[in-house]
């Protein structure tokens, strides 16, 4: 099963709602996904600083690490964002990388990515996603079907520097994928299938590829049933595999740009009840941006 | 809330799904006796909650303000189901008999394998509309998304929009009519002359659903029967 959500503010004033509202949509989808949920979330930038969200082991001192490195580290239950000036994102990520006990779970400028095992209303609250405010998220509720139920197998799965990827479905030929892209350079954690589906993206950008480009080539490049929901630094992305038997649903209103696996996860957004509802198509890339 | 009127009191009950539960509705509605007076209920606050409505046997008018989620009104028999509203996958799935009317639109699989009554979609209907449909009439005044009227058994689906890829895939016996464009048809599904009984049914079920579209203007589809019948050719690949 799996629940998706996905919010994209075009109203200001709703900002400093946005994890509240993303909460209150994730819990919804809770019959969907009991195992584990996460979430990203796209905060102000700060210019010229970069910020790492890592995993970190039970007990850590984030004092001690903001010391060490010298940077400003918030801590949000097992995770911390360290956020550091980009001309020292490569020395950092270096440091992260060579420390087994820390696992970067994101980089980027403005996402930053939290997840974990547990009922959805748990998970939102150990990282007080009520709280966290920004201009679009999107959040996951997971009923594991390919692999375990662990942390690192909750979405959502980041593809890239601001880029993420949630999934509702199973991919069937995700270990021959995987075989390849190990071949090509591209590093796997766990058996999942939707990390095959983020590897795969990444790939794709990795080649040059744009992200529209990159899902569409995604319609043939993997085989199974998919609602895919992609997070960028400006926008979300929807791709449905061409039989679409998942469910999906998209609200609009002149505030918000909202997706979800229910409508039910809809109906406690503002102004529902005036918003132009649709399905999405199968086999079509849809993409909202916010103008840069 | 059950609010219980005194006998031969007919009017509208308004049931809240704010106040009371999605389970304590469908109870209510499902314990109705045949003679009831209570004929006129009202759902409010639906909220896209799943099955509701569902599962009724007597013929009571019920409305439902707001959008619906999965399978709406499903296993109807007798009732009359109006959704002010969309409605999540399998609309009126497994309807007997009666009349299910949604005014938005309806998710995949409306009306799926339902022996009976109408459903009308006002607005467009998604993949796999009238799947394994056994006897149904199916109205969709806008579009139909793809493998309609999959493995459709018997019935009469009308299309005034346009349908999506693989309308009519291994299709049985049912009678579509389209008025729009058809991506494609799927297999076994061919178009077919309209005989005076195809027209006389269209007409009558165009007239039910408000529609003031000519009979001419559609094109009858069915099924070529080259799958569903044995063939002794194939005895290999059986």
């Amino acid at each position: 099963m799996c629940g998706i959500a996905g919010l994209f503010l075009k109203n200001k004033a709703l900002e400093p709602q946005l994890g509240a509202l993303m909460s209150g949509m994730l819990n919804v989808l809770t019959e969907r996904g009991p195992d584990s949920a996460g979430f990203a979330i796209y905060g102000a930038a700060m210019p010229g600083y970069v910020k790492f969200t890592v995993r970190v082991p039970f007990g850590f001192n984030a004092a001690d690490l903001a010391l060490q490195l010298e940077a400003v580290v918030t801590e949000h239950d097992d995770h911390v964002v360290i956020s550091v000036p980009t001309a020292r994102a490569a020395e950092i990520q270096a440091f992260l990388e060579k420390r087994p006990e820390f696992t970067i779970v994101s980089i980027g400028s403005r996402m930053e990515l939290f997840k974990g095992v547990g009922l959805p209303e748990e998970v939102s609250a150990r990282f007080g996603l009520a709280s966290m405010s920004g201009t679009h998220a999107i959040g996951h509720t997971r009923m594991a079907t390919e692999s375990a139920v662990t942390t690192e197998g909750a979405h959502p799965f980041s593809t890239g520097a601001d880029q993420c990827l949630v999934h509702n479905g199973s991919l069937s030929n995700h270990n021959d994928v995987r075989r390849s892209l190990v071949r090509q350079g591209i590093k796997f954690a766990t058996q999942n299938d939707t990390e095959v589906a983020a590897g795969y993206l990444s790939y794709k950008l990795r080649e040059g590829a744009k992200l529209d480009e990159a899902l569409t080539s995604a319609l043939n490049d993997l085989d199974g049933f998919y609602n895919f929901v992609v997070g960028t630094e400006s926008g979300f992305g929807v791709l449905r595999d061409p039989v679409s038997c998942k469910p999906a649903v998209m609200a609009e209103t002149g505030d918000y740009v909202a997706f979800a696996s229910e409508y039910r996860a809809l109906a406690g957004l503002p102004g529902i009840e005036a918003a132009r509802l649709f399905e999405p198509e199968p086999a079509k890339v849809y993409f909202w941006e916010r103008a840069a | 809330m059950s609010a219980v009127l005194p006998k031969n009191m007919e009017s509208t009950v308004n049931f809240d799904l704010a106040a009371a539960s999605l389970r304590e509705l469908n109870a209510t509605l499902q314990s109705l006796s045949p003679d009831t007076n209570q004929t006129a209920w009202t759902i409010l606050n639906p909220r896209g909650e799943h099955a509701l409505a569902v599962g009724i046997t007597v013929p009571v008018s019920v409305t439902i303000n707001g959008h619906a989620g999965y399978y709406c009104a499903g296993m109807n028999d007798g009732a009359a189901v109006t959704i002010n509203g969309n409605v999540g996958t399998g609309v009126a799935e497994n309807m007997m008999s009666g009349l299910v009317h949604v005014k938005g639109d309806a998710s995949q699989s409306a009306g799926a394998t339902a022996h009976g009554g109408l459903l009308i979609i006002d607005g467009n209907a998604s993949a796999r509309c009238g799947i394994s449909m056994k006897g149904i009439d199916i109205v969709v005044k806008g579009n139909v998304g793809h493998m309609s009227a999959f493995m459709a058994q018997s019935g009469n689906f009308v299309i005034c929009g346009d349908a999506g890829d693989a309308l009519g895939d291994s299709l049985y016996e049912a009678r579509i009519f389209v008025k729009g464009k058809v991506a494609s048809l799927g297999a076994d599904c061919e178009k077919k002359e309209m005989t005076e009984e195809d027209k006389t049914i269209l007409a009558n079920l165009l007239q039910k659903a408000g529609i003031e579209d000519s009979v001419e203007s559609f094109t009858r589809y069915g099924s070529a029967r080259t799958l569903y019948h044995f063939h002794v050719d194939n005895v290999g690949a059986y």
